[in-house]
């Protein structure tokens, strides 16, 4: 971390770039209403997030930045979509197209949140880092991370709550790439603990359609209030 | 002579949580727990008095605790004088109490020997956390007891409204004591850095919600007159004569000692409007109360208002600095716990006698118990001369010392104080007014006249310990009331420790004199007075009344002429308590307690009785727990809400939480 990385180098350009361009896809899911689509923007999501894991390593010098790339790419561009595609054949739910919320309206929702995330993020980490970067990296992390809880909320289907989810995941990786001397272990760590949360989730579609013959979550809405 | 009584107070306090410990395993050896605890508790105000008399201070760490912070004890004249008090009538409830009436008492054995110990705690600690452990143990012990007839919806009920009392007091207390002292729990640290602006408010409303709440402030006194009756009698005797006086140390300690001499003079206007407030519906519903100790704990309510009093007058006049004003008031504050405290216990023990040998607490069941218990009856009288501020009885000593500093206190400030004490002075003096009546009440309609039901005229007499102790406290109420100079020397150095400023000068030898202007109280110039007239009276009527006397009919104040199957009257009809009390809740309690009376007379030709019922109800309680009671109601049906949210719902509120959260940052940000 010799050389300040400040705007106008090409490594800062760089990274703000691929960034900025999981912020744009992650816009891109939320007004997306066909399923396939989503899991193809997610795989695309999870290779720029490979990209600039591994442009951090470039910068940072760090060789296991490499490793956590690799792992993205193999995870999140690959195994999870290809695993998730077979589920959407297996339940037969190609042709189901969902109903979110309008474009016009998920969009200026986001906007309000990415705004909120650099008005709370700029400042805050105004004295603790004088490298520009990591706090815009630290911002877009955070607008990722809302935007994805925003897609849970505002989907039906559980299907695309989880790949909000996952996308959600993809922002906490970029921060933690981001951020020089981040141990390899907490990578690690957060990988695994997605494929696990897809294979939980995975064995709950199943359960959902062997009761319910549908992956509507509004059907277990309905279990809470029989209790009632 | 403090360094030596620290550690006796310690094992005291250990044997008496020994013998609850037996009295759990052995509820047979009841007479063991009530003995041992009578011993145990003697020679703790033994042990106070002279160490009250030898003054010093100790301090005593504990090796158990918090994680690295040992327990501290400290023993100091304002813990020793209550510590005084609490001994002695714990002394004499254990004896009372060793003629174990009823069976189902045998469930309280195990927590009355806890609840003295608990109470001692509270007084020896000197770190927040050994004062409320001693205070919710307390709490916890007496609770227990309330519920030893705990098959009767009444205790169950009445029990249920204690403990939440207590949660509230402790919620309240432990925010209170986490405010002092910059977060170290012992004292010295919060004495070192006492409280300012807000936080000083805070601490002061906290603190005065808290005990006030446990002491019976108005208008958190509800519990009283339901939770003393549902206890037994000689607990019922702690609760009000020692436990609530606990409540008081706390707020004396707490807003005297740790708050430090440099508090505002508003400090004392909380006090002082809970007081009077306390004082009048206290007083009021001591007249309406128709259990005998409901009677005793509505009585007690005014009394804690008194003492309430006197502390806000001592806070108001150490503002002005107006040094011998605030010893005069705080002195009256002291003594008043002292002697409110005697009598308070020695009248509930009579309360218990009467429930005991007329088998009922109901004023309309009871009457003539002098006839069958004269002991009973004299030590009753001897407590309601106590009770109603009679000269040269302990209350009246106590009282005109109150009276004294209030009608001294104008002169701490301008008009509007003035114009505000003068109606408190005239509140106080309503009080005491009604208090005296409702001694005479309960002692005319329960004791004098004629037996209103065959249990009361078959009453027996309590056995030789309970009359030990009743009269025993009678004893004290005498010295206490006729040597009221030599209470006020052993409360001085309290007052001394909280003031810095003595009573020097205001104590004489034979009576107290408040100021060179004012005239002062010589108790035993008083009663030799009043003995003098008594027996020039008696001579009088002995050399020139009619010789010999004959029986009359009774006079007929709604007592009808005997019926034919009835050859001595109908006992029913005579004067009773509702009916004594019925001028006072026309003229005050409509007002003040929403009292209404409603008659349903049959048509002539209709054979059924006619009635006259009457229907009271706290202020309190339309005011403010009705409604704490609907917002109870509506923050659990919120709460039971939210758990059948569904999944999108539960999530929505956690990210309109977390977004407003991160709102609130970039506003404090950009501020």
């Amino acid at each position: 971390m010799g050389e300040r990385i400040a705007f106008g180098t090409l490594s800062y350009d760089m990274a703000h770039i691929l960034g900025g361009a999981m912020l744009v896809l992650s816009f891109a899911l939320l007004y997306q209403r066909r399923i396939g689509a989503i899991i193809k923007i997610y795989a695309l999501q999870g290779m720029v997030l490979a990209a600039a894991a591994g442009w951090q390593g470039y910068i940072q010098a760090s060789p296991h930045l490499y490793v956590t790339a690799i792992i993205a790419f193999a995870a999140k561009a690959v195994t999870i979509p290809i695993a998730l595609h077979w589920l959407v054949r297996r339940l037969n739910m190609q042709r189901e197209i969902e109903t979110a919320l309008g474009v016009f309206l998920s969009m200026i929702l986001g906007v309000g949140l990415v705004a909120l995330s650099f008005l709370v993020v700029m400042p805050t980490t105004l004295a603790a880092q004088a490298q520009p970067l990591p706090r815009e990296d630290l911002a877009v992390a955070l607008s990722m991370l809302l935007l994805g809880l925003l897609m849970m909320i505002t989907r039906r289907n559980a299907l695309t709550q989880v790949v909000g989810f996952l996308s959600l995941e993809n922002g906490l990786i970029l921060a933690a790439v981001g951020i020089a001397g981040m141990p390899l272990v907490v990578e690690l760590s957060s990988a695994f603990l997605v494929l696990v949360a897809f294979i939980v989730f995975g064995v709950f579609f199943f359960r959902i359609r062997d009761r319910f013959d549908s992956l509507d979550v509004r059907h277990l809405d309905h279990v809470g209030e029989t209790h009632r | 002579m403090s360094a030596l009584a620290l550690p006796l107070m310690l094992a005291i306090i250990l044997g008496l949580c020994g013998l609850g410990i037996v009295g759990a395993i052995r509820t047979r050896w009841a007479w063991l727990v009530h003995q041992g605890s009578a011993i145990l508790c003697s020679l703790g105000a033994l042990l106070s008095l002279i160490a009250l008399i030898l003054p010093g201070s100790a301090a005593l760490a504990l090796p158990i605790g918090l994680p690295g912070k040992a327990m501290q004890l400290a023993l100091d004249p304002l813990a020793l004088v209550f510590l005084l008090l609490l001994f002695v009538t714990a002394t004499a409830a254990s004896l009372f109490a060793l003629e174990q009436h009823a069976a189902e008492e045998a469930r309280a054995i195990p927590f009355f020997p806890v609840f003295i110990a608990a109470m001692a705690l509270t007084l020896l600690a000197a770190d927040a956390f050994t004062l409320l452990c001693g205070f919710e143990l307390m709490s916890l012990a007496s609770w227990a007891t309330i519920l030893y007839r705990h098959e009767e919806d009444r205790s169950r009920s009445a029990a249920l409204f204690y403990l939440g009392m207590a949660g509230f007091s402790a919620a309240c207390l432990i925010p209170a004591f986490a405010l002092l002292g910059g977060g170290a729990p012992d004292f010295a640290a919060m004495r070192a850095m006492p409280p300012e602006g807000w936080r000083a408010g805070f601490v002061l409303a906290l603190v005065v919600l808290g005990a006030g709440s446990k002491a019976g402030l108005a208008p958190l006194h509800l519990w009283l007159p339901l939770a003393h009756p549902a206890a037994p009698s000689h607990i019922s005797a702690l609760m009000s004569g020692a436990m609530t006086k606990v409540a008081l140390y706390v707020i004396v300690r707490v807003l005297f000692d740790l708050c430090g001499p440099a508090q505002p003079i508003w400090f004392g206007a909380p006090l002082l409007v809970m007081g009077a407030a306390s004082a009048v519906l206290g007083g009021l519903r001591a007249n309406m109360e128709s259990d005998l100790k409901a009677v005793l704990a509505a009585s007690t309510i005014e009394n804690v208002g008194f003492i309430a009093i006197g502390l806000g007058i001592a806070f108001l006049a150490r503002g002005a600095d107006l040094a011998p004003l605030a010893a005069l008031a705080l002195a009256g504050a002291l003594f008043h716990v002292m002697t409110h405290g005697v009598f308070k216990t020695l009248l509930f023990l009579g309360a218990g006698a009467a429930w005991h040998g007329g088998g009922s607490r109901m004023l309309q069941r009871l009457g003539g118990l002098v006839h069958r218990m004269p002991i009973t009856t004299a030590c009753m009288i001897a407590g309601c001369i106590g009770l109603a501020a009679l000269p040269p009885g302990p209350g009246f000593a106590s009282e005109w010392v109150l009276f004294q500093a209030i009608l001294a206190a104008p002169r701490i400030g301008g008009l509007a104080l003035q114009t505000s004490l003068t109606v408190l002075a005239v509140l106080m003096a309503m009080a005491t007014a009604l208090a005296a009546t409702a001694a005479i009440r309960l002692l005319g309609v329960a004791f004098l006249g004629r037996p209103r039901t065959p249990r009361a005229a078959g009453a027996q007499e309590v056995g030789f310990t309970a009359c030990a102790a009743m009269l025993g406290l009678v004893a004290l109420c005498a010295l206490m009331g006729l040597f009221p100079t030599a209470i006020l020397g052993l409360i001085e150095p309290a007052i001394r420790q909280m003031l810095r400023a003595g009573l020097s000068g205001q104590i004489g030898v034979v009576g107290i004199q408040p100021g060179a202007e004012v005239p002062g109280y010589a108790a035993l110039i008083i009663a030799s007075l009043l003995a003098a007239g008594g027996v020039a009276i008696a001579l009088v009527l002995r050399r020139w009344a009619v010789a010999g006397h004959r029986r009359g009919p009774a006079w007929a104040g709604g007592f009808a002429a005997p019926p034919a199957w009835l050859p001595f009257g109908d006992p029913a009809t005579q004067y009773g308590g509702a009916s004594f009390a019925q001028p006072l809740r026309r003229a005050l309690a409509t007002a003040v307690l929403a009292a209404r009376e409603e008659v349903d007379m049959p048509r002539p030709g209709d054979t059924r009785a006619g009635r006259l019922s009457v229907a009271l109800r706290d202020p309190a309680e339309p005011w403010l727990f009705a409604p704490i009671g609907r917002w109870r109601e509506k923050a659990t049906s919120l709460a039971d809400a939210m758990q059948f949210l569904t999944i999108r719902q539960t999530l929505s509120v956690m990210f309109a939480l977390l977004v407003l959260l991160l709102a609130g940052i970039a506003v404090m940000e950009a501020w």
